[in-house]
């Protein structure tokens, strides 16, 4: 009980990850050692839920699990009580790439000057509703 | 025969409301967080089923008892819930899933065969809570698989666990004037049908979980009469205890 986590895992296992936020972890007891056995073997999987009918599936959050559907029983359960959507995906986490950070300015700033791309320089006929 | 009704909808808002403390028991104690949320959130089902249960037992009942007054201020002896529901955790997850497979299975069948019932209140109450507990029958279902059929360890301690609670099943199907009245009426469903919907599910379950079929004597059911295990009654006390100290109290 009076052991602290943070003597026994790097700095790195204690972060949050994804859509639990930044948690403070110094001097919080984390309970890590107390996990289910095999849980450090979990997947990550992101998850996904459409607000409703005809919009589009928005990013979450994340969260541990062993398999899809207790991916999916868990997302269920910690995204959806509040009547939050009416479908959910979960992905796992190392199915997606991603556009990295670094390459930030090469990936989107060429597109910063290019105002033609956007459709405004057209006149809208009047009677047309905006 | 108004009693017999009253005292049915007892029995039924009384399971809900005695395995809904005991889901609310797992709040922080759950393996994992998740799972936390989703015992409690099951819970919480349960006392909505309750509150609307014990409501219309006490709108049968005429002497305007309401839903507080059944679940806060009647004694040990006078609940009707079944002793499955009250049967402790004892900080164990199989125990918590066996139950929660085997009482929801018995459930489904239960709220399937009330949306038909002459009594227009049941089939309402039923039509609700039948789709939160086809989510509870499908979470308990994969627990038990994932646990039946994972390692040698889950699968002896989940094996064990059906067994402990194994006993306990059959007081669900247990006839009596009451059930009996009820279902020549068309209010209540057959138990002999509820128990044929129920033991189809638990075998294939079991089977496909790579568990065995407890070979085990059920015991006598006397919750219905009132007659409990030691348990429910430190559940009451727990449970009870502010509303008997500040009577009507709110926040």
């Amino acid at each position: 009980m009076s052991e602290n986590p943070a003597t026994n895992n790097s700095v790195a296992d204690l972060q949050a990850e994804g859509g639990h936020g930044a948690v403070p972890i110094a001097g919080v007891p984390t309970g890590l050692g107390a996990q289910p056995p095999g849980s450090d073997k979990w997947t990550l999987f992101e998850v996904f839920v459409r607000a409703r009918r005809g919009l589009s599936h928005n990013h979450v959050g994340s969260l541990h699990a062993a398999d899809a559907e207790m991916a999916l029983h868990n997302a269920r359960d910690v995204y959806t009580r509040r009547q939050e959507g009416v479908s959910i995906w979960v992905i796992p986490s190392t199915a997606i790439t991603a556009s990295s950070p670094d390459e930030k300015d090469q990936y989107f700033e060429p597109a910063a000057d290019k105002i033609y791309r956007h459709p405004t320089f057209y006149d809208v006929p009047s009677g047309v509703q905006m | 025969m108004s009693t017999h009704r009253q005292e049915y909808v007892l029995r039924l808002g009384d399971d809900a409301l005695v395995l809904s403390h005991r889901l609310a028991e797992w709040s922080s104690n759950a393996p994992q967080l998740e799972d936390d949320i989703a015992l409690t959130n099951i819970g919480l089902d349960l006392l909505g089923q309750a509150r609307s249960l014990l409501t219309y037992a006490g709108k049968l009942e005429g002497r305007s008892r309401d839903e507080d007054d059944f679940a806060y201020l009647r004694q040990e002896s006078e609940y009707k819930s079944c002793q499955l529901v009250e049967q402790p955790n004892n900080d164990d997850f199989g125990f918590a899933i066996a139950r929660l497979l085997f009482f929801s299975t018995y459930q489904v069948a239960l709220y399937s065969g009330l949306t038909h019932s002459t009594d227009a209140t049941l089939s309402a109450i039923a039509a609700k809570a039948l789709k939160e507990v086809l989510y509870h029958r499908e979470y308990s279902t994969s627990w038990t698989l994932r646990l039946g059929d994972g390692t040698a360890e889950s699968h002896e301690r989940m094996q064990q666990s059906i067994n402990n609670v194994w006993r306990f099943t059959g007081e669900l199907f247990e006839k009596d004037a009451v059930v009996d009245g009820l279902t020549s009426e068309g209010v209540a469903p057959d138990p002999e049908r509820l128990s044929a919907e129920w033991n189809l599910y638990i075998d294939s379950t079991l089977a496909e979980a790579t568990l065995d079929r407890p070979n085990v004597p059920f015991r006598a059911g006397t919750g219905r009469s009132g007659r409990h295990s030691e348990h429910l009654g430190y559940m009451l006390a727990e449970m009870q205890y502010l509303h008997r100290l500040h009577p009507g109290a709110t926040w």
